[in-house]
């Protein structure tokens, strides 16, 4: 190359960096200012797993945050702007997540953020939104990962999912000797979520006496669970405690304990049974009967606003409240803790928005009363343990909660 | 560890590696015959599932029974993408050009099932589909066995098609050499058509199966492809006998080292495996060493 395409070949290569520079530099501005024209919407830029492993819960976090929004702007918006979603796919995947996100603040130039599904698009996507400036309100990111990373954007309007299993151990723990079962069984995926519940549960049975009879981990990559789910049964456990992410995984080890000819005195599985009708469709009705899974909501919950959102989401949707999926509720509190920060501070400045949500304020959801730790963790939810019974997702403790029910113990057998 | 988890491991790895098996078929069928890479066998394993799925659920028809429409109905569907997209694709770069079209043909099949069954999973129900029988204190899965004796039959019935029939003898030709089979007069598009028809019709009968054991949406298609192309590179890339090999040894190798060592290494060691046999034979395990003349 000569020298003067060298200079030309240097002096393209210096206007894109220019120009990339000004647009991350004028995205920036545009998140700090705050401020919108009279008249302009809001947006909010969302990257969703509409396709891949997590769309069941994609579909459903959009129609979470899509019934917030429709909320909103039917008593005038945020601030009196219009709320605009700008939603993309990332196809659950990690680096996809990230790419969105960069193009909705640096291309798109939304105001604000809301999180994706998964503490595994979580993660990536809370530091990509970090480096504009942008605060990152999730519903789905509560793996201990998300919140050892340091990142002070991150705030999580759900439990942190490390304790989900606690209340659920130490009711297996109470029971009476002549009730309680003797040996359990632990399988995790390998996924951020799922695989930190699992040693909590495990620690608290072990101390009541319960003998650990298989504790296993599998890839999170692993579609055949069928020899996975036969070891588990020919160890003959009375308690299994399943790491899983979605319904078809549990599906597959009901099925293949039912044709084992297995069937445990308690089965619990982290996700997929709070999935509610779709966990339904794919498992049966009858066979679902006395399954549990921890979570901090269900849609019979007392919470008035919890009560309005279901109706409102039946009306738009169809179902019953035990059909209700929780990533609903958990979509729908983002939007909530959002619109409080917003008007709190009285505009869109996202530095303004984390130093808010810092400040230790309560702000009321649908999932209950919901603030922050420095590391944007929300401890003032309580785990609950959920079982179906029948067609109808009940809780059944904390025991103490005026709203527990009895559980259906031992489990009935596979489609009775 | 117990010898029972042990004979469960080895039982698990041949039934659900025949199913698996069954799927790849028509992909290496299609690429043995027309030189075509089917990424788009993945989601017409699922569009079989959701066929096997919508004929159960509103109409009440058996999944069995189920067959002797979807199989048909996949057959057409693959006549048309052939007629439509693959027979047009001509020259050198015909293979790789073919990704690209069955890549876009999927995410049109896969767009399409999103709308008309949402992205919830649902899974196929039947009386016999959780029941099980003991012999010998082993318990088989009764819809597994029937995947494994249906891929044998349906194996064995295209090993007959393209070994004792006149037909076979013209497809045989075509893939060994496609101008010559012309110029004795075969007619070597209807030949590729049908191949193409027959490839995607086997996938029907694995896609009820796989439905009828895991829990699916048009998105489970992404994990099925990559799965299905691996076993017919191990088998050999248009090979039925390799894919049915390939198939069972994917999910067997899986499964033992499971069993023995543990499940987070399963889908590793599979790998693995395929890469010391691909340095060993670049070809597969019953692949042909020289390339094809187009």
């Amino acid at each position: 190359m000569n020298i003067r395409g060298k200079f030309f070949r240097a002096l393209a290569v210096s206007a894109v960096t220019g120009a990339s520079l000004l647009t991350i530099g004028s995205s920036s501005g545009a998140a700090s200012s705050g401020t919108l024209a009279m008249g302009a919407p809001v947006k909010i830029g969302i990257s969703l797993s509409l396709s891949g492993d997590f769309s069941a819960d994609g579909l459903a976090y959009q129609q979470g945050y899509q019934l917030w929004a429709a909320d909103v702007n039917k008593h005038g918006g945020l601030m009196g702007h219009k709320v605009v979603l700008d939603i993309v796919s990332d196809a659950s995947s990690p680096t996809q997540v990230v790419t969105n996100y960069q193009k909705l603040i640096s291309t798109d130039h939304v105001n604000l953020v809301f999180g994706p599904y998964s503490s595994l698009l979580t993660l990536p996507a809370a530091k990509a939104v970090s480096r504009y400036g942008y605060a990152m309100i999730e519903g789905a990111g509560g793996a201990p990962s998300v919140f050892q990373a340091g990142l002070k954007n991150v705030f999580d309007v759900t439990l942190p999912v490390a304790n989900d299993l606690q209340p659920f151990a130490k009711w297996i723990a109470s029971l009476s000797a002549s009730k309680r079962p003797t040996t359990a069984a632990y399988v995790t995926s390998n996924d951020p979520f799922t695989q930190p519940q699992l040693p909590v549960a495990q620690k608290i049975m072990e101390k009541a006496g319960i003998k650990t009879v298989y504790n296993k981990v599998f890839a999170a990559e692993q579609t055949d669970f069928t020899p996975i789910a036969d070891a588990v049964a020919s160890a003959k456990p009375q308690v299994v405690v399943l790491g899983a992410v979605d319904v078809p995984t549990v599906s597959s080890f009901m099925q293949a304990f039912e044709q084992s000819g297995y069937n445990p005195k308690v089965f619990i599985a982290t996700a997929g049974p709070d999935q509610g009708s779709s966990f339904l469709k794919a498992v049966g009705a009858k066979n679902a009967n006395g399954i549990m899974v921890p979570n901090s909501w269900y849609g019979g919950s007392a919470n008035p606003m919890s009560k309005v959102m279901v109706a409102e989401y039946i009306a738009k949707y169809g179902g019953t409240p035990s059909g209700v999926n929780a990533d609903i509720a958990e979509a729908y509190a983002v939007g909530q803790t959002v619109a409080a920060a917003v008007n709190a501070t009285k505009g869109f400045n996202n530095a303004a928005i984390i130093k808010y949500l810092h400040s230790g304020v309560v702000v009321q959801t649908v999932q209950g009363a919901t603030s922050f730790n420095s590391l944007g963790q929300n401890l003032n939810m309580t785990a609950y343990t959920f079982q179906w019974q029948g067609k109808k997702f009940v809780q059944i403790n904390p025991a103490s909660d005026a709203n527990s029910v009895k559980a259906l113990f031992p489990k009935p057998a596979w489609g009775k | 560890m117990n010898a029972t988890a042990l004979i469960d491991a080895a039982k698990d790895g041949i039934l659900t590696g025949s199913v698996y098996a069954l799927m790849a078929t028509g992909l290496t069928l299609i690429f043995g015959v027309m030189d075509i890479i089917n990424v788009a066998q993945g989601i017409l394993v699922i569009l079989g599932a959701y066929l096997s799925y919508a004929l159960s659920v509103h109409l009440g028809i058996d999944l069995f029974l189920g067959l002797l429409i979807t199989i048909p109905s996949l057959f057409v569907v693959g006549v048309v993408i052939e007629r439509a997209f693959i027979g047009r694709l001509k020259g050198p770069e015909k293979t790789a050009m073919s990704i690209l079209v069955t890549y876009a043909v999927s995410l049109l099949i896969e767009g399409a099932l999103n709308i008309i069954f949402t992205v919830n999973d649902v899974q196929l129900h039947a009386s016999y589909v959780n029941k099980s029988f003991l012999i010998g204190g082993i318990h088989f899965s009764f819809i597994y066995v029937a995947g494994f004796v249906m891929a044998v039959i349906l194996l064995s019935a295209l090993y007959f098609m393209l070994y004792r029939t006149r037909f076979g003898v013209s497809v045989r030709a075509s893939l060994a050499d496609q101008t010559s089979a012309a110029l004795v007069g075969i007619d070597v598009r209807r030949v590729s058509t049908i191949c193409f028809g027959i490839g995607v019709a086997v996938t029907a009968a694995g896609g009820m199966v796989y439905g009828a054991t895991n829990a699916f949406n048009a998105s489970t298609s992404y994990d099925l492809i990559s799965r299905l192309l691996t076993i017919i590179v191990l088998g050999g890339m248009g090979s039925l006998g390799g894919a049915m090999i390939a198939g069972v040894s994917m999910v067997f190798i899986g499964d033992m080292v499971g069993v023995l060592w543990s499940p987070v290494w399963s889908t590793m060691a599979y790998f693995v495996v395929l890469i010391i046999v691909l340095l060993l034979r670049p070809q597969g395990l019953f692949g042909k060493p020289i390339a094809r003349v187009a």
